[in-house]
């Protein structure tokens, strides 16, 4: 994992910030941005492992469309990350592998 | 048999079996097919290889189903080998999901049913505490099942990829982009000239039509009869999941990648492939009552195909008296039948091999009365 961020925010006063947690590690950013551009601006550039192979992945479309950009947030599997905006105190972790579904037995 | 070549037209999954098992026995074959705006059902479709309830008003359909799941590991093996194309069979056995008592006692009737007519098809009632021993996690509306042990699934698109590519290894054509518009048979010569809206043409000795929706128009041409008519399934797919379901049921099925497919509807549009917000969600209440945790598994597409459909659900198979050497096969369950599509069907098409036995009953002529 590069600790360079490829991408940056814009230095401006007057943005009201927030804090998520990413893999246990607290960043501060401006409120109302995704979390991809919150990752990625922090230096994250494994969002999680591929289904197929392991292979560590990162959005590519920032758009919604290629779903390269999973994530867990708040303990639910698989979100796009690039479509959903930080909130404050937000729990983040890298997707890893297929998300799994909860089966309990209803008997 | 050295001057004998074969014109198949369609390349979906019948025209594409058929023509592979023509050129297995050694004839040269051309497969002409329409482009990418084709309606195209082998590319739509949900992927089951079946045979539980198959044939319950036509035994001979009974035992057509059940030789061609028995068969399909051989062609599953034979293609992977020369093609490197895996078409991804599982047969692990297949379940039926009753939502009453009574679903239940008509199931467990036509099951038997087919069974007192020869039909040879193991299968086992369950009820819910047996089932969730192999579905766990099934919803409370479910009230049993019915189990096949020669149930199964396969990846349609990869099946219909590595036919192509056997038909192509083995020496033979593909040739897309043909919209067939006209066949001529000159009966002195013995031999077929089919022409395409756009001028080209081709001879052979011998046609098949496979041509799915298009048999309709086409079949009359060479004496023959298939009013096929499109009844319209929409389809959806999850996101990939872990596995957690290890036997196809047949509305609801994981795929060896790990999507889960829901499937289908049946609806009378006419020649209309999309979707409708409505059906999409009937199917995922459906699926969110069979499989209640689904409810958290996210959505990543829905689609429509159209199923070639006979007047009876049967399939056509026929060779033409007016013109011989023309063939007609249309089918529903193009997957389910692709072994013997392949090993029966080609073998007869081509001319190394007799007709079936009892194979009347799948002439076109049964629906003379039909528009
Ligand atoms: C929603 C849905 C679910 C299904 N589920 C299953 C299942 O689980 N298991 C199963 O076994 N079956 C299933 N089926 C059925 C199966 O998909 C079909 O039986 C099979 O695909 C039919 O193949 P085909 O080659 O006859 O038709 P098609 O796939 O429609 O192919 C016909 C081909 O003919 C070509 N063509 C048409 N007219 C012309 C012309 N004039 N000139 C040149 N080419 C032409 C077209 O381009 C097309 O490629 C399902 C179908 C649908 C729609
Ligand atoms: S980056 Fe493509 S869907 Fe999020």
């Amino acid at each position: 994992m590069t600790t360079n961020a490829l991408f940056s925010i814009p230095e401006s006063s007057g943005h009201d910030m927030v804090t998520i947690a990413f893999e246990g590690r607290n960043l501060t950013v401006p409120a109302g941005i995704s979390v991809a551009a919150a990752l990625l601006s922090n230096g994250v550039s494994d969002f999680r492992s591929s289904v197929v192979g392991q292979a560590p992945r990162a959005p590519y479309c920032m758009m919604g469309a290629c779903f390269e950009c999973l994530v867990e947030i708040n303990e639910f599997p698989a979100r796009q990350s690039c479509l959903i905006s930080v909130q404050d105190g937000m729990r983040v972790r890298r997707q890893l592998g297929a998300s799994a579904i909860n089966i309990k037995d209803e008997l | 048999m050295g001057n004998q070549s074969l014109t198949v037209i369609g390349g979906g999954l019948v025209g594409a079996a058929i023509a592979y098992g023509a050129v297995r026995s050694g004839i040269h074959v051309r497969v002409l097919d329409q482009g990418d705006t084709a309606f195209r059902a082998s590319r739509g479709n949900f992927g089951l290889v079946w045979v539980q309830s198959k044939g319950h008003k036509l035994p001979r359909y009974a035992r057509w189903s059940r030789d061609a799941v028995t068969r399909w590991p051989a062609l599953q093996q034979e293609l992977l080998q020369l093609t490197g194309v895996d078409a991804g069979l599982q047969q692990p056995g297949g379940f039926w999901l009753g939502f009453s008592d009574a679903e239940m006692k008509a199931r467990c009737a036509l099951l038997e049913n087919v069974n007192q007519h020869g039909g040879e098809v193991p299968f086992e009632i369950m009820n819910r505490s047996k089932l969730v021993q192999y579905l766990p996690g099934i919803g409370q509306a479910v009230v049993g099942g019915s189990f096949c042990p020669m149930d199964g699934h396969a990846n349609p698109l990869m099946l219909l990829r590595a036919l192509h590519a056997g038909i192509i290894c083995r020496g033979s054509e593909v040739i897309s982009g043909v919209e067939v518009a006209r066949i001529r048979f000159d009966s002195e010569k013995q031999e077929f000239e089919t022409f395409s809206g756009d001028g080209r043409s081709w001879k052979s000795t011998r046609i098949v039509l496979a041509a799915g929706l298009g048999n309709a128009r086409l079949a009359p041409q060479l004496g023959l009869n298939a009013p096929v008519f499109p009844t319209r399934g929409q389809v959806l797919i999850t996101e990939r999941l872990k596995p957690f379901l290890r036997y196809p049921m047949n509305k609801l099925r994981q795929t060896l990648e790990g999507s889960v497919q829901v499937g289908s509807t049946s609806e009378d549009v006419g020649f209309n492939d999309g979707t409708s917000t409505e059906r999409i969600e009937w199917l995922a209440r459906r699926a969110v009552t069979t499989f209640p945790a689904l409810a958290y598994a996210r959505l990543v597409r829905a689609w429509g195909a159209l199923r070639p459909l006979t007047p009876d659900g049967y399939p056509i198979y026929q060779e033409s008296s007016s013109c011989p050497g023309a063939f007609i096969a249309t089918s529903h369950s193009g997957v389910s039948l692709a072994s013997v599509h392949c090993f029966v069907i080609g073998a007869w098409m081509s001319g190394m091999a007799e007709r079936p036995p009892d194979f009347g009953v799948f002439n076109g002529d049964r629906f003379a009365n039909s528009k």
